[in-house]
């Protein structure tokens, strides 16, 4: 009786073991469908002429080229904006005070923010940037809209690094009578800078795949031209991606599976960066 | 050396103050010049006293030692002496901490100047994530030192007995040396400021016996120049290096002498016990 | 002695203001939210009643005859978001028993940068890999599909906020102290009643935190069910057929000819209003949750 039913017990562990470890690899499967799909699809279409032309009307002369200087120009206004904004706070609410009421309430406000949908900010952008300062469907008025998105992203990371550095370095500078301003410039900040880094890439390559406040802003879906300047039209990868993505014909669906190609390599790359500094960091660290 | 440029012999009634002390200090013919005074001092961490009515003097260019069992206050204590206390959120100083005649506590004064003047040296060696010569160089050089750097870093290291091991890598990381090196490589760091005084919390609790060692010999060299406190949990190491011995239980000061009385006829019975390995 | 320097004081103040202005950046944000979406959905609110937009059944405002109910919208949202749920929680969970119960140190670091893989790849992606895979093999499974269809849509929300609930539940697990483990093992019960019997139940509070946290996110994708789930509002159980989320519903607006200003556009800000209000009671909801679970175990 007891050996019986310790057989099963035994025969239900191992099988929700086997089921477990089959779930855990299935989304690793997607990902490798997905991948896959995509490549099969844009692969054909990906070539330098595909960078370097505008998009068309015709699938065969058309290229992402606009898109992805759009998305250049748009990610570095965006990181202008953010990450000294971003570094700003974290290091206000991590190492210039304390843990008081309005703190409180800021971050509670962080964590609430970094939950609000996308679209929202895009309706913000569109009222406050694109109406009232003017700023129209420019490059200027998307990285404002962008850098607000990932603000929190930013924000959460940086202070997750300064919250990493030991204490006992802080109180090393200050005991030597540094100020709090001194201790952080050239202790505290110096050792958080891998995390701060790798949060901020993490944020921008986010930031580099929203599609929905660009669309809410009115950014345009055909622009033959790139940019000049913070105040000229932009289109950006995902918008190309998604106008291609949303018409009927099935070579447009391949443009967008090779916009898609072109938008995971420059995802890839920097993600690539965020490794290696962290590894880097790891290293010296040690 | 110009840095203990007003040494003068404290008037005998300030001495008096503390009644723990006078007879103490200025015993047969020797007196001893004060430097810091501790009058009536409670610490509470929100609202809990740490440290409970407590006076007491350090002589100048003296090792005074503050033993006692864990949790006692001590470490709190010395860290009101560079008002390193004010970084723990709650933490409240009521009576004075007297530098000469200035009080610590006093509304005008800063406690980053504080920290300028009385050094400190911590449990763990914390040195900077820097090179050897950053480490010692930072301190003078973001309160505006404006000499020969290289010279007073040179000065530092030696004080500290660690140039001839580091002089040929001093852009070498400082987290590379060994733990007696880094902690050596702090008290040059604490040096280079040229304090007054060094405020030294366990500062071999984390070292091995040949290290800690290396450091009460250092000690005893900079003793010549520095007024230190040093708080530990070591008896031995508090009967070596120490002139005075100040012995604290819950927040309280239980007895405050000559080391050499402390250790050999304590008045308190408790003292006794502590000092005699009974309890701790 | 001792006395304060002022050029070094005020420097060391100047700074910290500037780093306050900083922080007050992300507060502001938040006002400026809250304040927009009032203030436009006001004016929509002064023409069209809070109860018929509500309560409403009918969804037509830029077709004659006009009609403001939102239901339909928030039952797309739903529809995919019960899809979502029914694929992400389940797969999110066994993951994370996976990563923090199963799996060797060796296999947790392949794995779970993996998943974070899933997690970053761009939501306009997802669109597209539902349009042009998911649906295509959903109709040669079954015969009724339509190409646009919310069943598509969920999948592929589902598969993006898997290694969302994968990567927090899992976090969650972990945080379980390992005494309780033991102390389970040592009364003869197999890994797997360790792990439903106490590791789960002892960690609820925090997967349930996931699990909002997850659905909120899903109620607030945008372009995958813009791309797959159509524009058709429609209140319907059916996942086969074309719906419209109220996220769709928005860029649909913003990307036709509407008129700026008339009531037809005003209809946006009032369903991100709703939108703002139902993912901010679930974030609020998800983060309770969770400080519930750490004032447990931290």
């Amino acid at each position: 009786m007891i050996s019986r039913s310790l057989t099963y017990r035994y025969w239900f562990a191992r099988a929700f073991h086997v089921f477990c470890f089959v779930v855990a690899w299935t989304g690793v499967v997607i990902l490798g469908i997905l991948l896959f799909h995509v490549t099969r699809e844009g692969i054909q279409w990906l070539d330098l002429q595909f960078l370097s032309d505008f998009p068309s009307r015709f699938p065969a002369k058309a290229g992402i080229r606009s898109a992805l200087f759009g998305t250049l120009w748009l990610m570095g206004f965006t990181a202008l904006f953010s990450v000294p904004i971003g570094i700003g706070s974290g290091l206000y609410l991590e190492e210039f005070t304390n843990k008081n009421r309005f703190s409180r309430f800021i971050d509670l406000n962080i964590s609430n923010l970094a939950g609000v949908p996308s679209i929202v900010y895009g309706m913000l952008g569109l009222v406050i940037f694109v109406r009232w300062f003017g700023l129209e469907q420019s490059v200027l008025a998307g990285s404002l809209t962008m850098s607000l998105l990932i603000l929190p992203v930013i924000i959460i990371s940086t202070r997750e690094a300064l919250r990493s550095v030991p204490n006992t370095i802080r109180q090393a500078a200050f005991a030597l009578g540094a100020t709090r301003w001194q201790t952080t410039y050239a202790h505290v900040l110096p050792a958080a800078l891998p995390g701060i880094l790798t949060g901020i890439i993490l944020a921008l390559s986010r930031a580099i795949g929203e599609t929905a406040p660009l669309v809410m802003i009115g950014a345009l879906t055909y622009v033959a031209f790139t940019p000049e300047g913070p105040m000229d039209d932009f289109t950006a990868l995902p918008i190309q991606i998604f106008n291609w993505a949303s018409r009927p014909q099935q070579e447009f669906h391949e443009l967008a599976a090779a916009g898609i190609l072109v938008l995971l390599l420059v995802l890839l790359m920097m993600n690539s960066i965020a490794v290696y500094i962290r590894h880097r960091s790891e290293k010296r660290n040690l | 050396m110009n840095m203990i440029a007003h040494k003068k012999a404290l008037p005998e009634k300030f001495l008096m103050d503390s009644k723990t002390m006078g007879k103490e200090l200025s015993g047969k013919n020797k007196t001893e010049n004060i430097v810091l005074q501790v009058k009536d001092v409670t610490i509470c961490y929100s609202g809990t006293p740490a440290i409970n009515n407590v006076s007491l003097t350090i002589p100048e260019r003296r090792i005074t030692a503050i033993i006692g069992p864990s949790g006692c206050g001590k470490s709190t204590l010395l860290r009101s002496f560079n008002r390193m206390n004010d970084f723990v959120p709650g933490a409240t100083v009521e009576g004075q901490v007297l530098y000469r005649d200035i009080d610590l506590y006093g509304s005008n004064v800063d406690p980053v100047e504080v920290r300028r003047k009385i050094g400190m040296v911590f449990q763990k060696p914390n040195p900077f994530p820097k090179s050897i010569f950053q480490n010692v160089a930072w301190g003078p050089l973001i309160n505006g030192f404006r000499k020969d750097i290289n010279e007073r870093v040179e000065k530092s290291l030696r004080a500290a007995a660690l140039w001839d091991e580091v002089k040929d890598r001093l852009k070498d990381s400082a987290m590379a040396l060994s733990g007696g090196q880094q902690q050596r490589l702090c008290i040059a760091r604490a040096l280079a400021m040229e304090p007054e005084i060094i405020l030294m919390d366990e500062p071999c609790s984390a070292l091995d016996p040949v290290s800690t060692a290396r450091i009460e010999d250092l000690m005893y060299e900079l003793k010549q120049q520095y007024t230190i406190v040093i708080v530990t949990h070591n008896m031995q190491q508090a009967s070596r290096v120490s002139k005075f011995t100040a012995f604290f239980e819950a927040g309280k000061l239980v007895e405050f002498g000559k080391t050499k009385n402390i250790f050999t006829h304590p008045t308190n019975k408790r003292t006794e016990e502590y000092v005699t390995g009974r309890f701790g | 002695m001792f006395q304060r320097k002022w050029a070094k004081h005020w420097r060391e103040e100047g700074i910290k203001a500037g780093l306050f202005l900083c922080a007050t950046v992300s507060v502001l944000t938040t006002f400026a939210i809250v304040w927009i979406l009032i203030r436009e959905a006001g004016v929509f609110f002064q023409e069209v009643s809070v109860s018929e937009f509500l309560f409403g059944t009918q969804w037509t405002p830029l077709l004659e005859p006009r009609s403001f109910g939102v239901l339909p919208l928030v039952c797309g949202t739903f529809l995919i978001v019960a899809g979502t749920a029914l694929i992400a929680l389940p797969a999110g969970l066994a993951t994370a028993i996976y990563l923090s119960e199963y799996a060797s140190s060796r296999v947790r670091s392949i794995l779970k940068p993996i998943l974070e893989v899933l997690a970053g790849i761009p939501t306009v992606v997802y669109g597209y890999f539902a349009l042009s895979f998911v649906t295509p093999l959903l109709r040669t499974v079954f015969s009724d599909v339509q190409i646009f269809n919310a069943a598509s849509a969920s999948i592929v929300v589902g598969i993006m906020v898997l290694s969302m609930v994968a990567s927090l539940c899992d976090d969650t697990l972990r945080a379980v102290p390992a005494s309780l483990r033991q102390g389970a093992y040592a009364v003869g019960a197999t890994p797997v009643e360790v792990t439903l019997g106490v590791v789960i139940p002892s960690s609820l509070s925090g997967i349930m935190a996931a699990f909002v946290l997850a659905l909120s996110r899903a109620i607030g994708e945008t372009m995958a069910v813009t791309l797959a789930a159509g524009a058709t509002p429609k209140m319907t159980m059916d996942p086969f057929v074309g719906i419209q989320t109220m996220t769709a519903y928005i860029v649909q607006v913003s990307l036709g000819d509407t008129p700026a200003g008339g009531i037809a556009y005003q209809t946006i800000f009032a369903v991100s209003a709703l939108l703002f209000v139902i993912t901010l009671i679930m974030n609020i909801v998800s983060s309770h949750l969770l400080r519930k679970f750490r004032e447990v175990y931290e």
